[in-house]
């Protein structure tokens, strides 16, 4: 297990947060033209909450957007009802340690705007990391977004039971994959270690 | 965006008051809340479902509330993942579904293509389309034949698992194995085809073409099949797309969604493609689209297989352990058997992913099950239920 706690890292882009333009990751000096059309979805997000979100990356169909819990729910209400998203296809949970943070990642795409087919947006938020977790009564906790995209339902679940986030406001909270009488860390945090490895 | 949608069970639901290890089993969640209510544990010993348990409550022959309970086939396929290096991720990957093998290791390998900068022959671009749609229709035979034997209709479970086997002997020529290939590998396929492959494929394809449209005479024209799934299960446009299913539950219900077609990877670009698409949204209609789909997979073999350069390379050798380029992430998805299925990789640095999450369509598609069986008959829960492509296996991971 030891490789594996040492080693987390951001996965968030060295951004600089004084300009409000977004700053692209790739590690390249020389500036990258940045995708039109995905330029366009970002700036609408930007031009709508300013500060309170961040570009962490705007890629060819891709566009990834950081926001804060607080405003994770608003954000994600604005990006169905002002820019034609509509389903979750994926729900992560990614957990870094070392920051005592968990990062949640939807990836949204939307069907019935044919012009998004190819897009997808990745709405990534963070809850607090509890060292020693109870999952449900500690502080590592999230605005559901199951009320906004319904199709969340099942992967929150998972998220929870493998990550140990609490979404609040969910409407159904038990376990989904792992057995009933799982008494161990969510097995998905990095501080639950394979045996042998 | 406006319909109700039934909130389910949830009512009965509990929410967490105590701590995990007092969580009571989600049999015992389901509160009776009338004496006419019964409630019924389908499973997980459920012959060919691959073991998932749907809790069902039933009012005399209707269902008034269903449970899926799935993750009795749970394998922490993503935990592995971040245990081994991007090469030997490869053959435990396609496990979940190792009927549909060489799409569910697609994305896997475009992801990893894409973190680590390299760039595929056009060859095997070819090739991997030419396995991707073999592979596509034998898991649509496998699926069919379970449908049909749960459906009552004998004839439609042995003919097609016989008729997939044209499929799996070519698979078996190009690969060396029948059914688990790992052959699609970061960098192109594993080898090159064997020698008068294209012909060998043209004709079997050829061939089995002809038979799957006798299918229609004696399943999908059958009355007893029609009355039995049609507006059975209907889900519609708005609810499919707000439920966010994908393929073919999705394009039954009248949304035209082909990831090959919306977001081409490989050379899909290069190929004609038609997509499927039905407006009924009933179990028919979604148990009819895969079908259709079968055809066009030959047609685009038929194309692919005329456009594929003769001779080159099938494979970029790869440097032992390699890399991301320090922190990334990629999102990558492709149109496998059962409808959209992405990877979400998460690189830092290292030659093992620091996350890798697999967006399944067969998860995707289950919230859709309660939702379809609520004001069903009990016996038309096999049609619904398989009519929705779910491969539990591929849902647990």
């Amino acid at each position: 297990m030891s490789s594996d706690s040492e080693k987390p890292t951001d996965a968030k882009p060295e951004e600089k947060p004084a300009a409000t333009k977004p700053v692209v990751k790739k590690p390249e000096e020389t500036p990258v033209e940045l995708p039109a059309f995905e330029k366009g979805i970002s700036d609408k997000i930007v031009e709508k909450f300013g500060d309170k979100v961040e570009v962490a990356f705007v890629k060819e169909d891709r566009v990834g957007i950081n926001v804060s819990k607080e405003n994770v729910h608003d954000v994600a209400e604005f990006i169905r009802d002002g820019l034609n998203y509509d389903h979750v296809e994926s729900v992560s949970g990614v957990d870094y340690p070392l920051e005592q943070e968990i990062a949640v990642v939807y990836h949204i795409g939307s069907y019935s705007d044919p012009s998004l087919a190819r897009q997808i947006l990745v709405l990534s938020t963070r809850a607090q990391r509890e060292e020693n977790p109870i999952p449900g009564h500690d502080a590592t906790k999230l605005p559901t977004l199951r009320d906004i995209f319904y199709s969340v339902e099942f992967h929150e679940r998972e998220v929870f039971e493998m990550s140990g986030v609490y979404f609040e406001g969910h409407p159904d909270n038990r376990r989904l994959l792992l057995p009933e009488d799982w008494a161990d860390l969510p097995p998905l945090r990095k501080d639950f270690a394979i045996k042998g490895r | 965006m406006t319909t109700e949608l039934p909130t389910d069970i949830t009512s009965a639901a509990i929410h967490m008051d105590k701590p995990s290890s007092s969580w009571l089993p989600p049999g015992l969640a389901l509160q009776k809340v009338d004496e006419r209510i019964m409630t019924l544990n389908v499973g997980p010993q459920h012959p060919g479902s691959g073991h998932m348990r749907l809790i069902v409550q039933i009012d005399g022959d209707y269902i008034v509330a269903c449970d899926p309970d799935p993750g009795y086939v749970h394998r922490g396929e993503e935990k592995m993942a971040e245990y081994r290096n991007y090469i030997t991720n490869v053959p435990h990957l396609e496990r979940p579904v190792i009927h549909d093998s060489c799409n569910v290791l697609y994305p896997y390998v475009l992801g990893v293509e894409e973190l680590l900068g390299i760039e595929v022959p056009e060859r095997a671009q070819y090739v991997r389309v030419i396995a991707a749609e073999l592979n596509r229709c034998i898991y649509i035979m496998y699926w069919l034949a379970i449908y049909g034997i749960f459906l009552g209709h004998s004839t439609m479970f042995m003919w097609p698992a016989g008729d997939r086997e044209l499929l799996i002997d070519l698979m078996e020529k190009m690969t060396g194995a029948r059914v688990t290939h790992a052959h699609f590998i970061p960098g192109g396929v594993r080898n090159d085809l064997p020698p008068n492959f294209e012909g060998v494929c043209l004709r079997q394809v050829n061939y089995f073409e002809k038979r799957i449209k006798e299918y229609a005479a004696v399943f999908y024209d059958n009355p007893i099949l029609i009355s039995r799934t049609q507006d059975t299960g209907v889900l519609s446009r708005q609810d499919a797309i707000r439920l966010g299913t994908t393929g073919s539950v999705l394009r039954a219900s009248g949304v035209d969604f082909d990831l090959r077609k919306k977001e081409p990877y490989d050379v899909y670009d290069e190929l004609d493609i038609h997509t499927n698409v039905m407006t009924a949204g009933d179990a028919y209609a979604r148990s009819k689209i895969p079908w259709l789909d079968m055809m066009e997979s030959c047609k685009i073999i038929r194309q692919a297989l005329q456009k594929m350069p003769k001779s080159g390379s099938v494979r970029v050798k790869l440097k032992p352990n390699p890399k991301g380029k320090g922190l990334d992430t990629v999102y990558k998805r492709v149109e496998s058997g059962r409808g959209s299925l992405g990877y979400y990789i998460v690189s830092n640095g290292k030659p093992e992913p620091y996350r890798l999450k697999m967006s399944v369509p067969s998860f995707r598609n289950l919230i859709a099950l309660p939702y379809l069986l609520k004001g069903e008959k009990l016996g038309n829960m096999p049609s619904v239920y398989w009519s929705l492509n779910y491969w539990p296996v591929e849902a647990d991971r």
